[in-house]
Parts: C-alpha cells; sequence; structure tokens
C-alpha cells in the first residue's frame, strides 16, 4: 500500500467545525445566511471527500500527521478504503439532511435552531474525524466530540421527556466511553502503539484471557454506541429528539460511528486471524444475532413509528456485526457494504416519518390509515426504504444479504443464515403492514382531510434517497463506486490485495 | 509544642486559640536555637583583637539564630493577622466563642 | 551562575511593586490596577524568559548576593521549577487583569491594599517556586500564606472566621514544615535543596530524618489540602470574594503540590519514598481517598462555589495520586495535571466569581437559562467542565491519559477504577449544571430576537478576556501536550524512574 501524504482529510473535517463556528456566529438574525452556511459546508466536504476516492480505488493511501500526543502516538489521519466509504456516505448524507432539516425546522417553526445547526455541524465534525481517524486515541477523540456535540441535539425540544432522554443518552454514552478508555490505555500499555493495521496488531501480545477481556471490553464500549443488546437502551429513547438527528445521526453517523468503530477494532486491532483462534468472532455473532432477533421482535410491538424505526435500526446494525463477526470474506464485503445501503435506506424512511409529523403530528403508526392516498410520493418513498430493508430485489439491501448469506456458509455456520432468514421475515412483518394501512386501509375518522404533501425541501431529499437506494442495488458501483471500496476494504483487511 | 497544638484544637475562645498558636510556633523556635549550642561554647561574637584562625568548636552555631529571627518576625505578624481577624469576628457576631459562631453561621 | 537578571526579577518586581502600591494608592488611587498589572507582566516576561533559557541550556544557577551554596541562598531553574513558575505567573496575570470588574464591585474602597496584598501572594507563591533552599522555601511559604488568610478575610459573612480557620491550619502545616527543616539542619548542617540531596542518602536509616521526612509531608499535606487534610478549604474558597477566590484556589494547591514533589523526589530520592518507607503506596491511597472524597462530596453541594471547592479537592487527589504512583508515566501526568488543573480551575472559579458578582447567584438551581444573559461566560464554563470530566480534545484527557498509564504500570486496578468512576462523577457534576443552564424549559414558544439581544448582560471585558484565554489554553494546550511533555516534563522527571 503506498501512502501519500496529504492535507486532504484534515481540510475535509475542518470544513464543518469552521461552518459550526460560523454558524455559531451569525446566528439567529440572519436565517438564511446560517442555512447557507451548512449547505456550503455539507456540499464542499462532499466534494474533498470524493476527490480522494480515486486514489483510494487505486490502492494507495492518504496520510496527514498534525501532532505528536504521547510517545508512539500521533494525531494523525489516514484514509483508507474503509474509512472513506463512511466519510463519502456521512457527507453525502448530510446534504440530504441539510435540505431537510431546513424544511423540517421551518415547518415547525423550532426554537433554538442556531444552536441545532451549531451542534449538527460539529457532529459531522466528530464523524468524518472518526472516519479518518488512524488510531485509536484520535478515534476517542473524535467520538467523543460526537458524543457531546449530539447531546444537546437529543434534549432539543426541552421537554421534561427530552432532557430524560439527554440524560439517559449521556449516561450510556459516557459509561461507554470510560470502558473504551480504559481498553484503549490497556492496549497501549501492552503493545506501545495504537495505530490501526489492517488484520490487527494484538496477535501474541498477551495471554489469551487477557486479550479476550480487552475484547469485549472494547465491544460493550464501541457497541454501545453501535446500539448492541443490552446497550441499546438509549437508542428508542433518543427518538425524542427532533427527525432530522434521528435521521441523520441516529441511523447514518452516531450509529455508523459506533458500528465503524468495533469492525476497526475487529478487523484492525485484533484481526480475523486472532479472533478465530480466541473464539471470539463466534461469540460475537451469537451476542449479534441474539439482538437481531429480539430487536425485530421489539419492532413489531413499537406503536410510535420513530421508536419502531428505531429498532429496526438496531437490527440492521447487529446485521453488520454478524457480517464482521463471521470472519469471512463475503460476510466481510456484505457487511461493510450494508453500512452505505441501510445508511440510504433508514434515512428515507426516517425523512418520510418527519414529513407526516409536520404535515399532521402524528407519531404512531395506529393513526395512519389511509395517508398513503394523501400523500402518495411520501409514502411511495417509504415503501422502497421498506423494501430495502427487507432486502427484497432489486435494492440495494438485498445485495448485501447475499453477500452475507454467501459469507455464512463460506464460515461453516450455517445456523447464522436463521438469523438472517428470521430477520427477513420480521422486518415484512413490521413494515408491510404500515404500507398496506396508509394505501389500502380507509381511516376511521376523516382524519386526513386536506393534508397534502409535505414541503419540497422534505420530500425531495426522502425521494432522492429511496431513488439512490434502488441505483445502489441495481448497479452498487454507480456514482462513487461503494462496492469497489468495500472490496478494497476487505482485501486489505485479509491481507490477500 | 504539643501544648500549644492542645489549646488550638481543644479551646472554644479564639483568643486562647490564639495563645496556642503562639506557643507552638514559640516552642519549635526553642528547639531551633537549642540545636545551635554546644558544650563550652560562648557566644557567636569574635574578641576584639583576637588573633589566629577561629576555632568553630568554641563558638554555638549562629546559623539556626539567624534563622530563628525570620521565624520570630513570621509569628509576630501571624500574630497580628489573627487578632485583626478576631477584631473583625467580633464585630460581626459580639462573641468570640467558637461554639456560638458556630451556632450563629448555621 | 546565570548572568541574566530574570531569575531576581521575577520575585523583586511584584514585593517592591507591592510597597509601592499603598503610596501610590495614598496619591492617585485608580493607578494602582495598571501598576499591578505591568509588575505581573514584567514578572510573567521573566519567567517565559527563564523558561526558554532552562530549555536551551539546562538548569539555571542564581546565587542571591554572590554568596556560593551552600552558604548563600540560591535560586534554581530547572525544568520543573520553570514551567511551574510561568504557569502561576500567567494565571496570575490572567486573574490579576480579571479582577478589577469584581474588586470595584465588592469592596472598592478597599482596593488599593487588594492590589498590594494580591502581589504579595504572588510574590509569595512565586518565591516557593522559584527558590532552591529549604528554609527560604519556609519565608515564602509564610509570606504567601498570610497574605491568602488577609485576602480571604476580605469576604462577606462567613469570611473572617472561616479565614480563622485556615490560619491555624495553615501555621501548624508551615510550622511542620519548619521543624523538618530544623531536623535535615541537625542531621546534615546544610539548607540547601541540592546539597541536602547530596547528603541525605548515607543517612536515610536514621530515625532524625524519617521524622523530618513525615513532617515534611504532613505539613505540606495541609497546605496542599490533601485529604484528610483538606477541612480548611471549602470554607475559605466559598467564603471568599470572587477576586480572591479565583487567584488562590488554582495557584496555592498546586504550588503545595509542587512542593510535595521536590520534597518526595529533588530533596528525598525516590528510592528512599519507593524503597525504605512506604510513603509512596500511603500518598497514592491518601490521593485516591481524595478523589473520591471530593467527588461525592460535591455532589452533595448546590452553591456553585463551594461544589468547585470539593472539585478542587478531588484534583489535588489527581495529581498526589500520579506523585504517589511515583513512576515515569505518572509523574508526567501529575505534572501535566498540575498545568491542567491551574487552568481549568482558574477558569472555573472565574466564571463562578463573575456569576456572583454580576447576578448575584450562587446556587446553581438560581442559573435557569442564563446562557441567554451570558453566553459567553457559560460557554467557557463547558468547555473547562468537559475538560475536568476529561473528554477530549481539551487538556483534562492528556493528563488523566499519563495517569491511567502509570496505574496500569503499577498494575493497580484500584486506581484505574477510581480515575474512571470519577469521570463520571463529574460528568454527572457538571452536566447538571449545564442542564440547568441550558435546557431549563424557557416556557416562551418562540425565540424572539429582539427579546434576546435585550436580555444580553455579559460579563465585563476585563473579567471577559482573561476568561476567553484561559479556555482558549484548555483547548489548546490539550493538543500540545505532547509537545509540552516532550520539551518540558520529560526533563524534569528523576533519572531513576
Amino acid at each position: 500500500m503506498e501512502v501519500i501524504p496529504s492535507l486532504r482529510p484534515l481540510l475535509a473535517i475542518l470544513i464543518s467545525g469552521i461552518a459550526a463556528i460560523l454558524i455559531l456566529l451569525t446566528g439567529e438574525n440572519r436565517k438564511n445566511l446560517r442555512e447557507f452556511w451548512t449547505l456550503l459546508a455539507s456540499i464542499l466536504k462532499f466534494f474533498v471527500v470524493i476527490s480522494m476516492i480515486p486514489m483510494v480505488l487505486s490502492g494507495k493511501v492518504m496520510e496527514f500527521t498534525l501532532l505528536t500526543l504521547s510517545p508512539g502516538i500521533s494525531f494523525q489521519f489516514k484514509v483508507d478504503a474503509f474509512g472513506l466509504l463512511f466519510a463519502t456516505l456521512a457527507s453525502a448524507l448530510w446534504i440530504a439532511t441539510s435540505f431537510y432539516s431546513i424544511g423540517y425546522m421551518r415547518g415547525l417553526q423550532e426554537p433554538k435552531q442556531t444552536r441545532f445547526y451549531f451542534c449538527f455541524a460539529l457532529a459531522l465534525h466528530g464523524a468524518i474525524g472518526v472516519a479518518f481517524a488512524s488510531n485509536l486515541l484520535t478515534v476517542f477523540i473524535f467520538y467523543e466530540i460526537l458524543t457531546i456535540s449530539t447531546f444537546p441535539l437529543v434534549a432539543h425540544k426541552e421537554t421534561p421527556e427530552a432532557i430524560a432522554g439527554g440524560r439517559k443518552y449521556l449516561t450510556y454514552l459516557l459509561t461507554s466511553a470510560t470502558l473504551i478508555l480504559f481498553a484503549i490505555v490497556f492496549t497501549y500499555s501492552l503493545t506501545g502503539t495504537l495505530d490501526f493495521v489492517p488484520g490487527g496488531f494484538l496477535e501474541n501480545k498477551g495471554s489469551n484471557n487477557i486479550l479476550s477481556l480487552l475484547f469485549i471490553t472494547f465491544i460493550l464500549g464501541f457497541g454501545t454506541k453501535a446500539a448492541l443488546m443490552p446497550m441499546h437502551e438509549w437508542l428508542p429513547t433518543a427518538m425524542v429528539a427532533p427527525t432530522p438527528v434521528s435521521a441523520l445521526l441516529h441511523a447514518v453517523a452516531v450509529v455508523k460511528a459506533g458500528v465503524f468503530c468495533v469492525l476497526r477494532v475487529v478487523f484492525y486491532v485484533f484481526g480475523p486471524k486472532l479472533l478465530l483462534d480466541l473464539n471470539l468472532g463466534l461469540l460475537l455473532a451469537y451476542f449479534a444475532s441474539f439482538t437481531i432477533l429480539a430487536s425485530g421482535m421489539l419492532a413489531l410491538a413499537q406503536d410510535n413509528l420513530k421508536k419502531r424505526l428505531a429498532f429496526s435500526t438496531i437490527n440492521s446494525l447487529a446485521i453488520i456485526i454478524l457480517g464482521s463477526a463471521l470472519l469471512s470474506p463475503s460476510a466481510i464485503t456484505g457487511g461493510i457494504f450494508l453500512i452505505v445501503g441501510h445508511g440510504f435506506m433508514k434515512i428515507t424512511l426516517f425523512f418520510v416519518a418527519g414529513a407526516i409529523y409536520v404535515q399532521t403530528h402524528k407519531e404512531n403508526v395506529s393513526e395512519l390509515d389511509g395517508i398513503g392516498r394523501a400523500m402518495p410520493v411520501t409514502m411511495g418513498t417509504f415503501a422502497i426504504g421498506a423494501m430495502g430493508i427487507a432486502g427484497i430485489p432489486p435494492s440495494v439491501g438485498f445485495i448485501s444479504k447475499w453477500y452475507l448469506g454467501l459469507g455464512v456458509l463460506e464460515a461453516h455456520e450455517t445456523i447464522f443464515l436463521f438469523a438472517l432468514i428470521g430477520n427477513a421475515l420480521l422486518s415484512i412483518a413490521y413494515f408491510f403492514p404500515i404500507i398496506y394501512r396508509s394505501f389500502f386501509k380507509v381511516a376511521k375518522a376523516p382524519l386526513h382531510a386536506g393534508i397534502q404533501e409535505a414541503s419540497m425541501f422534505m420530500v425531495i431529499p426522502a425521494a432522492l434517497c429511496a431513488v439512490l437506494s434502488l441505483c445502489l442495488g441495481i448497479t452498487p458501483n454507480a456514482f462513487v463506486r461503494f462496492f469497489e471500496m468495500a472490496l478494497i476494504a476487505t482485501k486489505q483487511i485479509l491481507k490477500l490485495g | 509544642m504539643m501544648i500549644g497544638f492542645y489549646a488550638m484544637i481543644g479551646k472554644k475562645n479564639l483568643v486562647k486559640k490564639v495563645i496556642g498558636m503562639n506557643i507552638f510556633q514559640t516552642s519549635i523556635i526553642l528547639y531551633f536555637i537549642s540545636i545551635g549550642s554546644k558544650k563550652g561554647a560562648t557566644i557567636p561574637v569574635v574578641a576584639h583583637g583576637h588573633a589566629g584562625p577561629i576555632q568553630a568548636t568554641q563558638y554555638i552555631n549562629p546559623i539556626p539564630h539567624v534563622l530563628m529571627l525570620t521565624a520570630i518576625v513570621v509569628m509576630v505578624s501571624t500574630f497580628g493577622v489573627a487578632m485583626a481577624l478576631i477584631i473583625m469576628i467580633y464585630r460581626k457576631y459580639h462573641t468570640i466563642e467558637e461554639d456560638e459562631i458556630l451556632k450563629l453561621r448555621r | 551562575m546565570t548572568t541574566s537578571s530574570y531569575p531576581i526579577l521575577i520575585i523583586v518586581v511584584p514585593l517592591m511593586t507591592s510597597f509601592l502600591i499603598p503610596l501610590v494608592g495614598w496619591w492617585r488611587k485608580h493607578f494602582c490596577y495598571p501598576l499591578m498589572i505591568a509588575a505581573l507582566s514584567i514578572s510573567t516576561f521573566s519567567s517565559v524568559a527563564i523558561l526558554k533559557e532552562v530549555i536551551e541550556q539546562g538548569t539555571l544557577h542564581y546565587y542571591l548576593g554572590n554568596w556560593d551554596p551552600p552558604w548563600g541562598i540560591e535560586y534554581v531553574f530547572d525544568h520543573l521549577n520553570a514551567f511551574v513558575a510561568v504557569i502561576v505567573s500567567v494565571i496570575s496575570l490572567l486573574i490579576g487583569i480579571s479582577s478589577k470588574s469584581m474588586v470595584e464591585k465588592e469592596f472598592s474602597q478597599k482596593a488599593t491594599y487588594f492590589y498590594c496584598l494580591f502581589l504579595l501572594q504572588v510574590t509569595g507563591l512565586l518565591g516557593i517556586v522559584v527558590t532552591g533552599d529549604a528554609f527560604n522555601l519556609y519565608v515564602f511559604l509564610e509570606i504567601a500564606s498570610l497574605a491568602g488568610y488577609t485576602l480571604i478575610a476580605i469576604g462577606e459573612d462567613g469570611a473572617p472566621f472561616a479565614s480563622f480557620n485556615y490560619m491555624l491550619y495553615g501555621t501548624v502545616g508551615a510550622c511542620f514544615y519548619l521543624l523538618g527543616v530544623g531536623y535535615l539542619y541537625i542531621v546534615t548542617g546544610s539548607l540547601n535543596m541540592a546539597d541536602l540531596a547530596r547528603l541525605l542518602p548515607s543517612l536515610y536509616h536514621s530515625k532524625v530524618v524519617l521524622i523530618a521526612f513525615a513532617f515534611f509531608i504532613v505539613g505540606v499535606a495541609i497546605k496542599m489540602a490533601l485529604f484528610p487534610l483538606h477541612v480548611w478549604l471549602p470554607d475559605a474558597y466559598t467564603y471568599a470574594p470572587s477576586a480572591v477566590s479565583s487567584l488562590v484556589a488554582p495557584l496555592t494547591t498546586k504550588v503545595g503540590a509542587y512542593v510535595t514533589i521536590r520534597i518526595m523526589y529533588t530533596i528525598f530520592a525516590p528510592s528512599f519514598i519507593k524503597e525504605m518507607v512506604p510513603a509512596a503506596t500511603i500518598l497514592s491511597w491518601v490521593a485516591a481517598s481524595a478523589i473520591l472524597f471530593g467527588c461525592i462530596l460535591a455532589l452533595a453541594q448546590t452553591d456553585l462555589k463551594r461544589m468547585l471547592a470539593y472539585v478542587l479537592i478531588a484534583e489535588v487527589g489527581y495529581i498526589s495520586l500520579g506523585i504517589g504512583l511515583a513512576n515515569k508515566n505518572a509523574l508526567t501526568g501529575a505534572i501535566l495535571h498540575i498545568q491542567n488543573d491551574a487552568l481549568m480551575m482558574g477558569s472555573l472559579f472565574l466564571v463562578a466569581g463573575v456569576l456572583a458578582s454580576k447576578t448575584g447567584f450562587r446556587n446553581i438551581y438560581q442559573f435557569k437559562n442564563l446562557h441567554k444573559k451570558m453566553p459567553i461566560t457559560m460557554a467557557i464554563f463547558v468547555v473547562s467542565a468537559l475538560s475536568v470530566i476529561g473528554i477530549p480534545p481539551t487538556c483534562g484527557f492528556f493528563s488523566k491519559w499519563y495517569l491511567l498509564l502509570g496505574a496500569i504500570d503499577e498494575h493497580q486496578w484500584f486506581f484505574v477504577v477510581v480515575l474512571l468512576a470519577s469521570s463520571l462523577i463529574h460528568a454527572i457534576l457538571f452536566f447538571r449544571v449545564i442542564e440547568i443552564v441550558y435546557f431549563s424549559p424557557s416556557g416562551e414558544p418562540k425565540q424572539d430576537t429582539e427579546a434576546v439581544v435585550k436580555g444580553l448582560d455579559e460579563a465585563p471585558l476585563s473579567a471577559l478576556i482573561p476568561m476567553i484565554l484561559l479556555a482558549l489554553g484548555i483547548l489548546l494546550l490539550g493538543m500540545l501536550s505532547g509537545k509540552i511533555i516532550s520539551v518540558i516534563i520529560q526533563f524534569a522527571i528523576p533519572k531513576s524512574l
């Protein structure tokens, strides 16, 4: 792998940091200017990120070292295929969410919008930082920036439930951060380095017991942000946040950062070989499968639409982790690609939920009868997204599920196939009624008189994401070549390339 | 020294505490001075017209004396500050018994 | 001996100016403040120049009155010294600048004497840091303490009594230190620190030296407010006037910690405290209880300043834990924490002081929605709070990192747990306040821009600029920790560790 020093990773991260400060200074008085900063930053960031794709696809890695933090650890960014995949996803979806937020926040006339956009920009700063971090300490720094900047977003509405939700959010995430910190410091004292190495660097550095304990600590820590059970409880509670927050952060940025870090630990700190030897891969796979099935069942029981989507997210995240835990080439590729696919699909679903809320102030599935006929485009996009999550071709979800299935067979652990199939059935079970009722059932009372489609700011991003998820399903390498990045990452991890 | 320490802790009257503090500090000063003494030595002043090299064992060590001059100054200034504080406290609470002051503060 | 005169300027200028100020004040009152700032600036400049020289050339010696040591008094500047001197002078300068508004508000007729005592206090603190003679240290210790007692007594309500208590404790502490010096003088005949270090090793088995050590440590522990000798601190710092607590709080205890390091590592060698006497072990256990005790008691407080006083006790615990663990990483963490804690506590107490002086609010439950009135001040509070909790990239994280490493190196898992748990308790502590400030339901549904602007009642500029500088320091010095360690702190640690 050729390493090229480049300023671009730093630039990509800084853009939203600077935007955050500009937003804060612009304030409430010049709303359009403030929104302009957000949009400009998101578009610029996206372009800087994708400008790095050609080089990464040809096998090179870009690096930028800022400072030395400690002997053996520097504050360093490295852009490899895996990191670039996540960064591209996050920055692309930020553009969509920025448009969407404008429609949503203005539609509901939410207070404290400056704080909202400020924290949002900071959160993206954190997310891209996590994507490009080259060692555990840099990852931790940006991980914490993510936690702190998203806290005001969760408690945004300032109602008692919002504040309680914010508290729970902080409790879970800060406690897990403590565990992560311990694991990181311990890793440093074992090996003297924290740099991510494809295939891991912890082999032969400690006894099997210590390494297993370390792995479990890491998973408990990062797994909290990845909403792995039993640390998942913060996610449904965080649905009290405004929908753009739930959409980007809790379907894409925050939880994906958690999954991303779990995968970094699994592949770049421990490595497939070490995990196979210690049988930890299997342990993780069991945990993930449990989460898949339990969350699927819990999703069925939720009436609040956003909470149902939250459990569906927990579901999909666990599938990604299952893919990585299987440690076989197709499973790894499928898991990594699902990060992208799920991002597009889930954000579509959340966008729709928010649009419904703005137009009708309804949050529960039982109240959605007949709304499809009043808002056909909106519900149509919902249907496409739901199809994807369930894994029905030709959406992008199907490709990931296919590769995951192949991966299960490669790893000779057929039992997980049941988890995957069970998950598909459950997804259909908790999404299909929504679609059916909204289009085909007539409302009991004339609830939907005069409801029209939500504003263009909201509908277009939703529709666009849905269409993109279909495109990616048909040609996974469309536009920015996500699938190829996933393949390159897999090869690097398994040292096959 | 211990008498002074006891007075500082055990007595309730603020002035008695300050007296205890004084005893405490004085005892340390005495201790230092006693360090400098030597058997059969005289005060550290060279006699007028003394010829030849000076025998160190014939004069007591002047350094502790010097150090204690400084310490005495410190003790006096501490005492002054303590008195000023007691006057302020008395003006406010009209008593200088510690337990009564604590009751008034609650 | 060094030929530059900076070493003596750093002490003489504040000392002489403090004598000048009452005279100048009698003549023209408003010259006192600029005079004080000028003196503090010269001190700061000298200390920075000294640090630069020490980094380039190594340890500096300055003989007072041209008398060679060990007969004369010498000022020694090694890396540790120079570093702490810079910290003390910079923080005093910043606090000095900010004291103007608070002094004017609270006791303007005594302002002259305040400035005079302020400078005396700073002289004392700087003298403790720069001297290389054990008895000289006692003199400066008493200068600083006496000035401190008087300054604290200017405050409101319970201040004279709190100061009286402080005086009793402090005098006992200083006298114990003096006793220690006396015992060492009996057996070695020298008062010079370097000389003592040379002469003592052959005497380590003697009971006199042991007792001297015990007296030293207990005396300095009283001054440093190490649990369980901390009792004077909460009352003294709570009732002190705003300008005073923001000076005294960050500095006095840190200078006390510096003296502990000098005693344990310079005068007595590390081998003494680790092998001959289990002093290091005892100190680390006491420190751990200080941390826990400070955190937990802070939770019970509703007065902001009292809460910060208990947090300060916990911070002293951190530094002592680093000193007590007695290995390279832990000591690095302790020295780095001296710097970080001075910054954090300085800005926190300054915020508390500004709040008390501007709004009269002391109880945290009165802080509802304060961010509308004083947005910058509260933002600085948030940054400092994040640093105390130990969230990257603020500086507090990095000292905690080293302390954790040090604890893991010694396989002291209990201390690791204490360090991590205390971060969480700090998080609860500060987020409780942040929640009240930022997220209290305001009762107004829409944000009215004019109402926001009219309600703005930010702190005066003379207090605001130092606070902003401190907050910037917290953010930036964190990232520069690596540089600071490699250039300065690395050389401050005894070679044998």
